[in-house]
């Protein structure tokens, strides 16, 4: 196993790129993410890669159609507004079945928001990044190891669904260092017969397009589309238990959230409550097999959230109305504390009475 | 099984994110679970600078550390804001020479370090953080000087390698301080 060395989570995400084969990044600077543009702009070069700064997000999100068009690894990396400016590039990557990779390292809003963490952008990542019917693979790392791994994983996935891979960070696991070990085994890209690379007049050209005028023909891609998407939500979803074996108390949560639900849980379990979390690593799909069976077994369940609730819909429709869910959360950039969970456990442990 | 939390705060300049770093590193080259998270944006442009470090056997959960087991207050803006919420029973580190007035806790040890005068004195005005980390590890039981070189040259890269001697003397006369 190769060392570990510390590393910022936005710089585990950058080498991770690179490690995974990709060679084009296009960017525009936003807190808390820069990291991953400074990396990539040193090393890039030295490697016969590209890192270019563009002079907009959406001018980047565009560029990394281009780029995907060819079939070479590409990835952007932004924070919340920034996202948001990207969102059309998004559509139209789904509506033309390219591969890619983008990078959110949300902060607080709406609007320009703050600066500080936050996990307000899951509505937007699981549901609504753009317009038309269409998904993401939505990662959500935990830790600075997770935001290395899930780079790599989401360029696999990306390749092979022919789909964006989003990693839903926020500024925490952006901003902090861990122990990371770098030690991968990259198989190589699937082939991508689609791609545009030059007939070299051997073969017909290759179009890729998002624009489709008749609307059976429209239909019949989305038809496609949603059977790939059924095909990944029964095989791809990932998500950690921690604790759940005897949990009476499950608490659901993600990213940074899903850290401090764990100081909470070892609080819990000293005073005797017995709690435990789900921990989604893929916000879509979402975990609703394993919600569902645990909303068999325990008495209720807390949705932890840097958020005004966004999870937690999904966390009562996988639930299906038959325990309590709540809501343990902080908002704007503010982080809840192990103490603030601890006493969520607790009312939800009294059946709700404060 | 112990965890320790340390909270690092000066202003910028100081060399706070870096004494942290140097202490996960140390942390990490002796095989323990370690996490370093700074204060970032705005704030570190000449206000104040602060990161938490976490050093455990056990996997660490939250990286933010809200009430340290060690606070290292590198100003007085630092040491107002954070003395109430160390744990009782723990540890403050001042640098009295940036510091005049006493710590009014009396549940936590207190050690006062005139660390940017030492420094001064020394011709390393740059480094009364790690004189500040040199005293805390003297403290902690922690000096020793193997443990320090590994961390050192992770946290010094190998184009300022003469820096290394300079931190290895600054550590030093913090631990006999």
């Amino acid at each position: 196993m190769a060392d570990k060395v510390l590393m910022k989570g936005n710089e585990a995400i950058a080498e991770a790129a690179i490690i995974a084969g990709c060679r084009h990044y296009f960017g525009y600077p936003i807190t808390p993410q820069t990291e991953v543009a400074a990396y990539m702009a040193k090393r890039m070069p030295k490697i016969g890669g590209c890192f270019l700064q563009a002079e907009s997000e959406i001018a980047a999100i565009n560029m990394v159609y281009g780029v995907a068009s060819t079939g070479h690894r590409v990835m952007t990396s932004s924070s919340s507004p920034g996202i948001s400016l990207k969102g059309e590039g998004l559509s139209y990557l789904a509506g033309a079945d390219l591969p890619a990779l983008v990078v959110n390292v949300q902060r607080g809003g709406p609007g320009l928001g703050g600066i500080q963490p936050s996990q307000s952008d899951y509505f937007q990542a699981t549901k609504g990044a753009a317009h038309g019917d269409f998904h993401m693979l939505v990662l959500a790392p935990s830790s600075v190891q997770e935001m290395a791994d899930l780079t790599v994983k989401g360029f696999e996935l990306a390749d092979k669904y022919r789909m964006t891979s989003m990693i839903l960070a926020d500024g925490t696991m952006g901003q902090m260092m861990e122990p990371v070990s770098l030690d991968y085994k990259i198989a190589p890209p699937p082939e991508k017969p689609w791609a545009t690379t030059g007939t070299k007049l051997e073969r017909e050209h290759n179009i890729v397009n998002s624009l489709f005028l008749v609307p059976e023909k429209l239909e019949e891609e989305n038809f496609k589309r949603y059977e790939k998407y059924k095909y990944i939500e029964d095989n791809e979803t990932m998500y950690e238990e921690y604790m759940m074996d005897d949990a009476e108390i499950c608490l659901v949560a993600f990213g940074i959230a899903a850290r401090v639900a764990k100081n909470a849980i070892s609080e819990a379990r000293k005073a005797g409550i017995k709690a435990g979390l789900i921990r989604p690593i893929t916000l879509w799909p979402f975990p609703k097999a394993v919600i569902k069976a645990a909303s068999q077994k325990v008495k209720a369940i807390i949705s932890v959230e840097l958020s005004m609730g966004q999870m937690i819909e999904d966390v009562c429709l996988a639930s299906e109305g038959r325990v309590p869910v709540t809501l343990c959360n902080r908002a704007g950039g503010m982080i809840p504390s192990p103490k603030q969970v601890l006493q969520a456990i607790i009312d939800a442990n009294n059946g709700g009475v404060k | 099984m112990s965890t320790t939390q340390f909270l690092f705060a000066g202003f910028g300049g100081q060399g706070i994110l870096f004494s942290g770093k140097f202490l996960a590193y140390k942390g990490l080259t002796e095989d323990k679970q370690v996490s370093w998270l700074p204060s970032y944006g705005p704030e570190m442009r000449g206000g104040t600078a602060s990161c938490s470090v976490i050093i455990s056997d056990t996997p660490v959960g939250s990286p933010i550390v809200s009430n340290p087991d060690v606070l290292v207050a590198m100003n007085l803006p630092s040491l107002d804001r954070y003395e109430d919420a160390v744990v009782p029973g723990g540890t403050i580190y001042v640098d009295s020479t940036l510091i005049e007035r006493k710590v009014r806790r009396t549940d936590v040890t207190v050690h006062y370090i005139p660390a940017t005068r030492l420094a001064n004195d020394n011709n390393m005005d740059t480094l009364a953080n790690m004189i500040m980390v040199g005293k805390l590890l003297s403290e902690m039981n922690e000096f020793n000087e193997e443990g320090i070189n590994a961390a050192l040259s992770k946290v010094i890269s190998a184009r300022h390698a003469d820096m290394l001697e300079f931190n290895l003397k600054a550590l030093k006369i913090g631990s006999e301080n």
